[in-house]
């Protein structure tokens, strides 16, 4: 069975290659396949029916699939599986085989549609084979994805797409109710292996799980309500005759839609006897019956007709196959037998004629019999068979059928009511039978008769062999009584009642009456059916639940508009002042309503820092001042001293480490936001004035005031000793340190510090890509290849003579002729040059890397540590820039910064997992104890390695920063002046540089 | 335990101070806001260590309770860079926003002002579409020949009616989707 599905699922893969070469014939070649199968499946009849129902009598597969989730690939074929899969297979071939002359090789999207129809026979194969509920759901949905896609072949049409979008909507719909129903009850159960389950059915039902039992089996019957298009559902089926009329033979007569037919078949057995069952089954059934067949007998398209009969006929078959007697399932198999033979017939019938006539409204179609008498002839025998004429499938199967019912109204009170609507359904079928044959191929006075092409006998080939089999079936129904018996034994429970059988001639019997009133009345109808339809038109205001369906859709629609214009506002300060307000009010409630007194150990004045109240007294005036700042420098600048009062603030409190690093990493900020800001205007315009200003102070003092007694509460709460009690122990012993701060970092939670210089690494990406754009920028050209004294120089008169003056006056003085103190000075203009900050540069910008270094190496022991080197490191990079220029920072740093980047977090993963090649843990560190020459003894911890990896990536982060704020914006500024720049060094740049340098150039 | 109502004060004041700020519209305010509630947030941190102590640096003869907690303080080292990193991160986001807009204020959405005033109507799910009786209207004429075949109240020429209802058809109602004209 795993083959056969592999083999339709690898074929579909590679049909749009074949189409491509071959065209339609490729539709033989995919034909083959469910072909080749249907002849496996007929040898494997005696396997299947070598024993009886319940000892075996059934071929199983079992692949392992998701163990874990109990989820196998489990497959059985026992007589209900086979006699669908003869269905689904050889009905399939036959479908094919008719796109072949369906469609024209000009057709678009050929391969693709190929592709899907084969997929969905082997989908269905699956569906009706698979032993595992999730496995069936599986396949389930994926017949209705390729439905949905079948449906919607002709992409370009609006009918179309609507259609195929409601028919998913609708039965995924049902497949989502169905799959909690499935869930529901596989944990009843626990097995989710269908044969266990109905062979615990029993047991299930009647245990204490009873109700969740029955709520799984309404949920499952919704899925299969949906898909078998019952009523209240039924409206997407019609709907669904947008599709290629093959599409409609295979999936909405012959296939998909008996999917629920298919389950309910499939779980009769076990829980016909639940208590929502047979009034679920037969109440929409037979609702079903009677609307389809009414609305059938109101439609002027034959395809239509067609559909809501199989919409009445679906009904019909629910019912049947749900009632849970023996006589009903051998009946219910039967007629799903006879209506796949005929309905597919039918179909393919019509989309003859509307390939050959162009139409298939019934007032324009008049006197096809005279021009195509064969077909004509094999479309009387489908529509007979669905009338139930004698001798064929469908007068079988309808027989047994009134058999079934006959008998379960002498058991039910409700029998005889059913009985009735049955045979009022059938006249309904009778009538509408007829009517498609009068439609379809009669002459119609006062209708000219339609032009019809000669129909090519291999394009008729698929329905005569149905009807054919139709004949067959009818005359000689032995073989399918064979077939279906270990099904239906399936529903005795003692052994007074057998299930019967089916036959063309059961003598005088009440069915048979029935079946003769039934020809009496619908040829009535048929006859006088302008009466009926001047009835129909008097009775309005049927419900149609298509128009539910799109106002339901609608008001969807309409409120999801609704509540996202609502919500979505696009103000972020909307959506700000939402979540912030929420953020106070939920706590602050929770505080009031809680009344807790404040707890103990409240103070102001720490014993041991007496001077945070000052230090604290600075922060919050700056942080006013920040506020209320209205030039963008003055609030950057007042923002930095609450920065470097919160450094203050740590160092009080005994965190030098803290304090250093925030002193560094302020300084850095400060630079960095004057660099980004140097282009925008410097005033801070307050553009959000009068009542949302109040708002934001109400809900910036609500959220303070909130944090201060969250925070308070949630430090009176503690009562266990911190664990850090440990950590300065832990620090010397295990991490081989005295600075307890540095070795929590690099040791105790390395893994923390390795996910943070991840996210360093990500934000100097970010920063880079935000300002070069294209690329890291990571080539910027060295110094010698610029001219002389060109970066950043003025061009043109500024106006003033006196700045004029100044600038000569510049120009004359700032160019060195001697050896530069700074190895890229030269390229700077002479006006922008400051020659002492070059000399102290020069001295200063080594001693600091050297005091970064150390502060790295001695970060294990002393404050310091790879986070204050690297930015140590980082501002002596600065003040190089603030210097010389970009030129310079390139000089600076031979190694780009996403080098650096790089190095930097390869050398902290390698300290990582180094310890693991060497038998240790992760980031397990080590301590070496060695004598160097000089140095004297020396305690190495391999943590240091770590460290070092973290200094580079901070090091490449403040590079990332200058060469994207700095050195990039620099250059953006002096973009107008480049393209002349470009033309002069194009040539000799050294001359034309020369020539304009005025102090240096003609000596 | 001890509550040290001085750190928690400032704390309390500098979240007021950036959450007035990150509601304004000016994107530096923003990030100003921002750093101010970073700075915040480190304070909420270390006040978590309680009293102020020694300098976490080993000592044999200190007893443990001595030191300033050192986990906070860690946790605050990790807290500093990061905001370091996201300040440059939104200082590149301010720059490029100033490069391509000429402003650096935070701008309604207009684009989600629009989802807000979707019609009802919406032309692929509600308009009207003319009842197709055949897959093969063209059947019996040639595709050459002009044909006009009546959809719904209009007459439309024969092989435009079968490229049906590519959005801006003939056969669709032609209100846009935006629904303004």
């Amino acid at each position: 069975m795993i083959t056969v599905l592999a083999v339709h699922f690898a074929v579909a893969a590679v049909a749009p290659l074949l189409f491509r070469k071959f065209g339609r014939n490729s539709f033989f070649a995919l034909a083959a396949v469910p072909a080749a199968s249907f002849i496996w499946l007929l040898l494997q009849h005696d396997a299947v029916y070598s024993g009886t129902a319940y000892s075996g009598g059934a071929i199983t597969e079992v692949v392992p699939w998701i163990p874990g989730l109990q989820l196998d690939l489990a497959f059985r074929m026992d007589a209900l599986a086979w006699v669908m899969s003869l269905l689904v297979l050889g009905v399939g071939a036959l479908v094919l085989v008719y796109c072949a002359r369906y469609f024209e090789n000009k057709d678009n999207y050929l391969g693709g549609f190929g592709a899907q129809l084969l997929a969905f026979a082997g989908a269905m194969f699956g569906l009706v084979t698979a032993d595992d509920l999730l496995l069936m759901f599986i396949f389930w949905e994926l017949t209705t994805v390729l439905s949905y896609l079948l449906i919607g072949y002709a992409r370009t049409r609006l009918s179309a797409r609507r259609s195929a979008l409601q028919a998913l909507v609708v039965t995924t719909a049902g497949g989502l109710a169905m799959l909690v129903g499935l869930i529901i009850l596989g944990s009843t159960a626990g097995t989710y292996r269908i044969q266990a389950i109905l062979d615990q059915a029993p047991a299930l039902v009647a245990g204490p799980a009873g109700g969740a039992v029955s709520a799984a089996v309404v949920l499952i019957l919704i899925g299969a309500i949906t898909k078998s298009a019952l009523v209240p559902f039924h409206f997407w089926l019609p709907g669904a005759m947008a599709a290629p009329t093959p599409v409609s033979a295979y999936l909405h007569a012959a296939a998909m839609v008996k999917a629920g037919i298919y389950l309910v078949a499939r779980l009769a057995p076990g829980f016909a006897e639940t208590a929502p069952w047979l009034p679920t089954v037969l109440g929409l059934g037979l609702a079903t019956m009677l609307v389809g067949g009414y609305r059938a007998l109101r439609q002027t398209d034959i395809k239509l007709i067609l559909a809501y009969g199989t919409v009445s006929q679906l009904g019909f078959m629910t019912m049947v196959v749900g009632l849970g007697t023996p006589e009903a399932a051998l009946a219910g198999l039967a007629l799903l037998l006879a209506h796949g033979l005929f309905k597919a017939t039918l179909f393919l019938v019509v989309g003859i004629i509307d390939h050959q006539a162009g139409t298939r409204d019934i007032r324009e179609l008049s006197g096809v019999y005279g021009s195509a008498r064969a077909l004509a002839i094999v479309a009387a025998i489908g529509a007979a068979s669905m009338a139930g004429i004698p001798p064929l499938a469908g007068y079988v199967a309808k027989e047994s059928v009134f058999e079934a019912f006959i008998q379960y109204s002498s058991e039910s009170a409700t029998g005889p009511w059913l009985l009735g609507g049955v045979v009022l359904g059938s006249i309904l079928t009778f009538a509408y039978s007829a009517r498609f044959m009068w439609g379809a191929f009669a002459v119609k006075p006062g209708v000219e008769p339609t032009d019809f092409k000669p129909v090519k006998p291999a394009f008729l080939a698929a329905p005569a062999i149905l009807s054919l089999l139709t004949v067959l079936y009818g005359l000689w129904p032995a073989p399918v009584d064979d077939w279906i018996q270990p099904y239906a034994e399936l529903f005795v429970d003692g052994s007074e009642s057998s299930p019967g059988h089916l036959a063309l001639w059961h003598g005088i019997t009440p069915a048979l009456g029935l079946t003769a009133v039934t020809f009496v009345l619908g040829l009535a109808m048929f006859y006088g059916r302008n009466a009926v339809a001047r009835l129909q038109t008097l009775v309005p205001g049927w419900i149609d639940s298509d128009r539910a369906y799109q106002h339901t859709i609608g008001a969807l629609d309409d409120t999801a508009v609704w509540i996202t214009g609502r919500t979505q506002r696009g103000s972020l300060f909307f959506y700000l002042s939402v979540i912030l307000t929420v953020a106070f009010v939920l706590p602050l409630t929770a505080l009031l309503l809680a009344n807790k007194p404040l707890p103990e150990g409240l103070y102001f004045i720490d014993p041991g820092a007496p001077l945070q109240l000052v230090a604290g007294a600075g922060i919050v005036i700056g942080a006013l001042a920040a506020v209320r700042a209205n030039k963008r420098f003055l609030a950057v600048l007042m923002v930095s001293v609450t920065g470097y009062g919160i450094a203050l603030m740590f160092a009080l409190q005994g965190a030098p480490d803290l304090a250093l690093t925030q002193m560094l990493v302020e300084t850095i900020i400060l630079v960095a936001f004057v660099l980004a800001m140097r282009s925008l205007p410097p005033g801070l315009r307050d553009r959000t004035g009068g009542k949302y200003r109040v708002i934001r102070v109400v809900i910036g003092l609500a959220f303070g005031v909130t944090m201060i007694f969250v925070a308070i509460y949630a430090l009176g709460a503690r009562v266990a000793p911190p664990v850090s009690l440990q950590f300065p122990q832990l620090a010397y012993e295990g991490g081989g340190g005295l600075n307890v701060v540095n070795v929590t970092l690099v040791d105790i939670r390395a893994w923390d510090t390795f996910g943070e210089i991840s996210v360093l690494a990500l934000a100097a990406t970010g920063v880079a890509s935000l300002i070069f754009v294209r690329g890291r920028g990571d080539r910027i050209r060295t110094s010698a290849t610029v001219a002389e004294g060109t970066v950043g120089r003025r061009t043109g008169a500024r106006g003033s003579t006196r700045d004029d003056a100044a600038l000569a006056m510049n120009r004359r003085f700032a160019a060195a002729t001697r050896d530069a103190w700074l190895v890229a000075g030269r390229t700077l203009a002479p006006e922008r040059r400051s020659i002492i900050f070059e000399v102290v540069t020069r001295l200063i910008f080594h001693s600091i890397i050297v005091f970064s270094l150390y502060l790295l190496l001695a970060g294990h022991n002393l404050p310091g540590g790879g986070f204050a080197g690297g930015l140590t490191a980082g501002l002596a990079l600065t003040i190089r820039y603030l210097a010389g220029g970009r030129f310079e920072l390139r000089e600076a740093t031979p190694v780009g910064a996403g080098t650096l980047l790089g190095i930097g977090l390869a050398t902290a993963a390698a300290a990582g997992m180094t310890p693991l090649l060497l038998g240790g843990e992760v980031f397990q560190s080590a301590i070496v104890e060695l004598w160097l020459p000089v140095f004297g003894d020396i305690k190495f911890v391999t943590s240091t390695i770590f460290d070092i990896g973290v200094y580079i990536v901070v090091v490449g982060l403040a590079l990332d920063v200058l060469r994207s704020l700095g050195a990039e914006i620099d250059e953006h500024f002096e973009e107008p002046d480049e393209p002349s720049e470009d033309e002069d060094s194009g040539g000799a740049p050294d001359e034309a540089a020369e020539a304009e340098t005025t102090s240096k150039g003609r000596t | 335990m001890s509550v040290n109502l001085t750190l928690l004060t400032v704390m309390g004041a500098l979240y007021a101070c950036g959450i007035y700020l990150i509601l304004e519209r000016s994107l530096t305010r923003v990030l100003l806001g921002l750093m101010l509630l970073a700075n915040a947030t480190n304070l909420l941190i270390l006040a978590t260590g309680g009293y102020a102590g020694l300098a976490p640096i080993f000592d044999k003869d200190t007893p443990a309770g001595d030191y300033n907690d050192p986990l906070p303080q860690a946790l605050i080292l990790t807290s500093i860079v990061i905001s370091f990193a996201v300040t440059a991160f939104m200082l590149g986001i301010i720059y490029r926003t100033w490069v391509l807009a000429r402003q650096d204020e935070i701008q309604d959405d207009a684009e989600d002002r629009r989802v807000a005033e979707t019609p009802s109507f919406d032309a692929e799910d509600d308009s009207v579409i003319p009842v197709e009786t055949s897959e093969f209207p063209l059947a019996m004429v040639g595709p050459d020949e002009a044909v006009t075949i009546m959809s719904g109240d209009r007459p439309v020429r024969a092989d435009k009616a079968a490229a049906e209802e590519q959005p801006g058809s003939l056969n669709v109602d032609p209100r846009p989707e935006g629904g303004e004209e």
